[in-house]
């Protein structure tokens, strides 16, 4: 249906995979490339219906190497742009992911995670790259990664993941899998003028690039953005502050990899969000994603029947929550890690917590199946006997 | 005393001083070609991005051209450019780039930019082996050639690039030789002018690399060796196969007008807009 509007305000019974659509596209994405994956394939099916009506671009590439590379190539042109796909897509795309922070890009991945290993089960959601799009392309950096745990944050965690690449000048994933990706919810989706956008700075006209610095800024150096006459020396060779290219000097080897990396811990407090409701709990649950609605449902399940149960839901996953996993150890006799996988941020949470609790992880009953929060609340139960 | 300044130094950035290329190299040739097409084209550095990716070819434009210049992973460059030209669609956008990037790692996305027809100009400079990484086979290299990955000889067949990409869509093609810089010039400006995907396929000297896996020696004798096995386009009809060989065919391979993406696009939006 053609609709020009932006911001399709009103109450929907949609998909997540839907809402992140249209999260994008109020955010003022304006460039998406994207290659048919499932179960990722409705985000980039819609992205080329409705981005052309409000005046933006979808290709669909040959493979997913091209879709992530077109978008840091759109990204420098000057547009919001993205990609989106699943694990093999991801694998796929890790050596000019690393392009994308090495040059300091402002990008959106959305990763509607599947079962795997390899080609795996297309349609059956899996927590199976959470680690893999903070340490799969080569090198040392960071990366910033966001987990929706329903289609209604699929709209809002869009929207923050373009705001936070645009401020950071970082690639942003979004790490929904195949269950929130196809699941139908309720989605609000307010005015336009309720929807903070931001945009990234722009650098401003110099006799040289060795005049400015368009790089390796910790407060994020303003982006000299293609075709405004900047004559931008853009490179993911180890760089200068200008962007010129240097392997000689291990001073500026230092910078070019460290200064990344210190841009995005240096404002950790700004990107970093959990929602903890454990005040009083001798068991917090901490989680991450789909399996959170579960974790909620055991907690709540185990309160009934007195125990005092509480949750820690990681909705940025990268840089990594260590202080706020940290404070919430520091109040529990037990921390039980819940992952629909086999424990892939596990040994990360542990490393955090085990100076004070217990921690302990706990899959799903059946892997690639939601907990039921039943199995939780036994498991529980066997914890505390 | 006076000083002399090279007429293109105009369009280099000033405070790089010298190349990274060997003695002989074919690549300042295509370079000034590159330059000397923009300047008969009374073009400004500014109408441009340029991308490329890795291989000797690929420092053509980064560092060394005064204008936005994105310097990829290998065998993207056409990938990146893409996206470049969908966001920045008035500009021109050139991807300059070696055989090993564009046809082997990048192969398909060559095919697939030429099947779209969309507006990039394409500079593939053609030298016939992997030079930066010490002289490997390439799909280019010639069959029997022996280099230091084919020790027993290249067993592979040759890849064909000019007609594979005007088979593939390409609104211009155009292959010349080193020792062709006016004609490579020319159609360089033609593949700028032209609305649509235009290869200029530049068969270019590596006298270290090539020159000693081939014995065809140092630079000028490559050169003379170009000079003596180039064929007009013209002029192979009335030859056999047999004769065609070991030649080089030069010339325009096609040169057409066809819908080309960008422009599809932006009427799409339009219709869209216009529409209620």
């Amino acid at each position: 249906m053609q609709n020009n509007k932006r911001v399709l305000k009103g109450t929907h019974f949609e998909m997540g995979n839907w809402a992140c659509t249209e999260g994008a596209i109020a955010a003022g994405c304006n460039f998406a490339a994207g290659y048919p994956i499932t179960p990722a394939s409705e985000v980039a099916n819609r992205l080329a219906d409705r981005l052309p009506q409000v005046g933006g671009t979808f290709l669909q590439t040959e493979d997913e190497i091209s879709a992530i590379c077109s978008a840091i190539g759109a990204s420098w042109a000057g547009c919001k742009a993205m990609t989106v796909t699943s694990g093999p897509g991801i694998s796929l795309m890790q050596e000019n992911i690393g392009f994308g922070v090495s040059t300091e890009t402002p990008l959106v991945i959305v990763d509607v995670q599947r079962f795997g290993p390899s080609t795996g089960v297309p349609s059956v959601g899996l927590a199976g790259d959470i680690v893999q799009v903070a340490r799969g392309s080569h090198g040392d950096y960071q990366i910033i990664a966001l987990c929706p745990e329903s289609p209604q944050e699929m709209f809002d965690l869009t929207i923050r993941a373009f705001n936070l690449a645009e401020t950071y000048r970082v690639p942003v994933f979004l790490m929904a899998d195949g269950f929130i990706g196809h699941m139908r919810e309720q989605i609000v989706i307010p005015e336009a003028d309720q929807i903070e956008i931001k945009q990234r700075k722009i650098a401003e006209p110099a006799e040289s690039v060795l005049d400015r610095q368009d790089f390796l800024d910790v407060n994020v150096a303003p982006m000299p953005v293609f075709g405004r006459g900047l004559k931008a020396h853009v490179t993911s060779s180890c760089h200068d502050e200008h962007g010129m290219r240097n392997l000689s000097d291990p001073a500026v080897m230092h910078r070019y990899a460290i200064r990344p990396i210190e841009k995005i811990c240096t404002h950790r407090d700004d990107i970093i969000q959990v929602q903890a409701d454990c005040a009083d709990a001798q068991i917090a649950l901490v989680t991450y994603g789909t399996v959170s609605r579960s974790a909620r449902a055991a907690a709540r399940l185990a309160r009934k029947e007195g125990l005092k149960i509480g949750t820690l839901r990681l909705l940025t996953c990268w840089p990594f929550p260590d202080k706020e996993i940290r404070q919430v150890a520091e109040q529990v006799d037990d921390m039980l890690v819940l992952e629909n996988n086999m424990g892939q941020l596990y040994p990360y949470i542990k490393a955090e917590a085990a100076h004070a609790c217990h921690v302990s992880f706990l899959g799903p009953q059946t892997l690639g199946q939601i907990h039921d929060p039943e199995f939780i609340f036994s498991h529980i139960k066997e914890l505390i006997a | 005393m006076s000083t002399s300044t090279h007429p293109l130094k105009k369009y280099t950035r000033s405070h790089i001083m010298r190349t990274t290329t060997c003695p002989g190299c074919g690549i300042g040739t295509v370079s000034q070609a590159i330059l000397r097409a923009i300047d008969e084209l009374e073009l400004d550095m500014d109408d441009f991005v340029f991308v490329s990716g890795i291989g000797c070819s690929a420092w053509i434009p980064s560092p060394f051209y005064n204008a936005d210049t994105l310097h990829t992973t290998h065998g993207r460059p056409i990938a990146y450019a893409t996206g470049v030209k969908l966001g920045l669609p008035d500009k021109h956008v050139m991807v300059v780039s070696g055989d090993g990037d564009l046809t082997a790692i990048g192969g398909n996305h060559l095919i697939h930019a030429a099947r779209r027809n969309i507006d990039l100009t394409v500079v593939l400079v053609n030298n016939g082996i992997y030079a930066m990484t010490g002289g490997q086979t390439a799909p280019t290299t010639p069959r029997g050639l022996t280099t230091i990955t084919s020790p027993h000889g290249t067993l592979e067949h040759t890849f064909d690039i000019s007609p594979m990409i005007a088979a593939a869509g390409a609104s211009f093609v155009a292959r010349w030789t080193t020792y062709h810089p006016r004609q490579m010039t020319r159609s360089i400006k033609k593949g700028i002018q032209k609305k649509g995907f235009a290869l200029i396929e530049a068969v270019s000297q590596c006298p270290v690399q090539y020159g000693r896996a081939s014995n065809l020696g140092d630079a000028v004798s490559m050169l003379t060796y170009f000079k003596d096995n180039s064929v007009r386009i013209s002029k192979t009809q009335k030859m056999d196969a047999a004769e065609l060989q070991s030649k080089i065919v030069v010339g325009e391979f096609v040169d057409t007008e066809k819908a080309e993406l960008t422009t599809e696009l932006a009427q799409v939006k339009n219709k869209l807009r216009a529409s209620p």
